[in-house]
């Protein structure tokens, strides 16, 4: 159970990065973009080949992010050159990747097993400098110590997640960032501040597919492969994680809500794995149990805010309701007192 | 400042729905000048402000900003010279971000966008300023999202936002127009103020006859994608609502007589 469960946080802190990617797309730029079922793939296929063929994994990442980049400026150019809708434009660039994936792997699966990856890379350097023994006592000092063999993993993603978030963040508040939002809020008023929005959308997408390529990538590392059907559904989890988020965690600010998507993924999994170990449930149910995580998501907040709201109105009749009474109890008093008053 | 030379446009042409929207079109300001703008619906006076600001391109004729060709320019190229407040409240401003924010994207108009930090400490000061100038006590809420705020407020925020850097023309398309009178009163007299203060070159789209004789130091009027009344300095000051009806019945007349007269 324990390391069933840690590994559900090691795989959603990296799962957060393609979350952060829709976030992007879907809440930023207010554009659906399903080319993140493909971009994924690209990204793992990329990396994975790459590596076989003896590549640096850093620089066959970096690589992947690359082409991650590639493909969202491909959807951005359909939309706005081509005026193509952006569900369409999506979708069309999905299946083409489809394609572009199968030959760029030439087959539908690169295992990656015995292969040097960015992990083994981290883990080697983690156990030279000494940190893993210490992080390892310090686990089993708190009980911790048998859940996983290495900690390099999780920590490692914890501290690459964490910068790419920050950046994100102070991306989003620079000059060209605050203009990017402002595509997603208000293209008309942005347009007539001279933002090219045409640029901004294609950039925007450009960014959040290479964020997703280079989840994919990762998670091609971490798993040992690369397969063509890995990234199917991939948008429905990246919504899961940024609506599953913002439930949890709010929306106050950039910085809290990019938080909050990351938090996502990571309950995301989480729950997940959970489902899972319920018995009558098997991995192939996963995409089903993922549909109804993403309706709970969507549906409870506002079941909560109907209640709130309903009690809210309750208390304030009640209020009206007792001040009425406090009125009808003053007037006969005040009645009464007149008459006495009469009456002398 | 801003020259229009034979503007022609027409709208699905050689189809039953062809409807000429702005035809032979000559107008020239001055740096400095206050033109307002009025005339029924369909007159061709959003055309007009679409004309200059770039959305829409003429079919013939050219527009010139400072002496410089810019009837091929981009819209989004064209908004470096040219300030403009909607009919919308919520079209001027981005509703999901702070007062600051939208200031800080404003204040970019005329400059490259680069990856500095949008809203610095110094900016902020200015912001301030400002807003100040609004009295409207929005210098105290810069971390407020702009969705909070009344259309009033929006209206006097896009107003601020199309004017505070300088642009070479400013559009100002019926911005009165979807608020209560009270707000409406309040923004006329802030554009009088501001345009007053900066000398900036304007010209306003109204309905509101009163705001046209009021405000600015030039007037024309529009009717069927033509200009059909110019007034201007003296002439203008001394114009009242009554001569202006009478002059559009006038025009109209004769025009409906020559019609007749070509139909007869």
């Amino acid at each position: 159970m324990g390391s069933a469960l840690f590994g559900a946080v090691e795989s959603g802190v990296i799962y957060a990065i393609m979350a952060l990617g829709v976030y992007l797309s879907f809440r930023i730029l207010d554009f659906p973009d399903l080319t993140v079922d493909g971009s994924f793939v690209t990204g793992a296929a990329i990396a994975a080949i790459l590596i076989v063929n003896g590549t640096n994994p850093f620089f066959a990442t970096l690589i992947a992010i690359g082409a991650g980049f590639l493909a969202g400026c491909v959807t951005g150019l359909l939309h706005t050159k081509g005026k193509i809708n952006p569900l369409l434009a999506g979708i069309l660039m999905m299946i083409a990747l489809y394609s572009i994936n199968l030959r760029i792997m030439g087959r539908s699966n690169v295992p990656l097993l015995n292969e040097e990856s960015i992990f083994t890379k981290v883990e080697s350097v983690f156990s030279t400098l000494g940190i893993e023994s210490l992080v390892n006592s310090v686990a089993s000092a708190i009980a911790l110590g048998s859940i996983t063999s290495t900690w390099s993993i999780l920590i490692s993603m914890i501290l690459l997640t964490t910068i790419i978030k920050v950046l994100t963040d102070f991306f989003l508040r620079t000059q060209v960032g605050l203009a990017l939002r402002a595509t997603g809020d208000n293209k008309r008023m942005i347009r007539s501040f001279s933002a090219n929005t045409d640029q901004l959308t294609i950039l925007g997408l450009g960014i959040s597919n290479a964020l997703v390529a280079l989840s994919g990538a990762l998670i091609a590392q971490y798993s040992s492969f690369a397969d063509v059907g890995m990234g199917i559904g991939m948008i429905i989890i990246g919504l899961a994680s940024v609506i599953i988020g913002e439930a949890i965690f709010g929306t106050k600010t950039i910085a809290v809500t990019t938080f909050a998507v990351i938090g996502g993924a990571v309950v995301y999994r989480l729950v997940v794995s959970l489902a899972l170990r319920v018995d009558f449930l098997e991995t192939g149910d996963m995409k089903l149990i993922t549909a109804v995580i993403v309706i709970g998501a969507l549906i409870f907040p506002q079941l909560i805010d109907g209640q709130k709201e309903r009690n809210r109105k309750k208390r304030k009749r009640l209020q009206q309701e007792m001040k009425l009474k406090e009125l009808q109890d003053g007037g006969k008093d005040y009645a009464s007192s007149k008459s006495d008053s009469q009456s002398i | 400042m801003l020259l229009l030379n034979q503007i022609h446009k027409v709208f699905n042409e050689g189809t039953l729905d062809e409807k000429i929207a702005l035809e032979d079109i000559n107008l020239k300001l001055e740096p400095g000048d206050f033109v307002t703008v009025i005339g029924s619906n369909g007159a061709g006076k959003s055309t007009l402000m679409n004309m200059v600001s770039g959305v829409l391109t003429p079919d013939v004729g050219d527009v010139f900003i400072d002496e410089n060709k810019v009837t091929a320019m981009p819209e989004y190229k064209r908004s470096r010279l040219i300030g403009r407040v909607f009919q919308d409240p919520m079209a001027g401003t981005a509703p999901s971000m702070t007062i600051q924010e939208n200031l800080a994207m404003a204040y970019c108009r005329n400059r490259r966008r680069t990856l500095v930090k949008g809203v610095t400490k110094k900016l902020k000061t200015t912001f301030r300023e400002a807003l100040g100038t609004l009295h409207l006590g929005l210098e105290d809420r810069l971390n407020a999202k702009v969705g909070m705020l009344s259309g009033g407020e929006r209206q006097a925020l896009s107003l601020l936002m199309a004017t505070f850097t300088d642009p070479k023309i400013l559009l100002l398309d019926e911005h009165t127009a979807a608020l209560d009178p009270a707000r409406a009163e309040l923004i006329t007299k802030l554009t009088g103020e501001i345009v007053e203060d900066t000398g900036l070159t304007t010209i306003m789209v109204t309905h509101n006859m009163q705001q046209a004789l009021d405000l600015g130091n030039r007037l024309i009027m529009m009717d069927s994608g033509k200009i059909i009344l110019e007034v201007d300095g003296e002439d203008k000051e001394k114009l009242t609502i009554e001569e202006l009806l009478h002059e559009f019945q006038r025009i109209k007349g004769a025009k409906l007589n020559s019609d007749r007269a070509l139909l007869g």
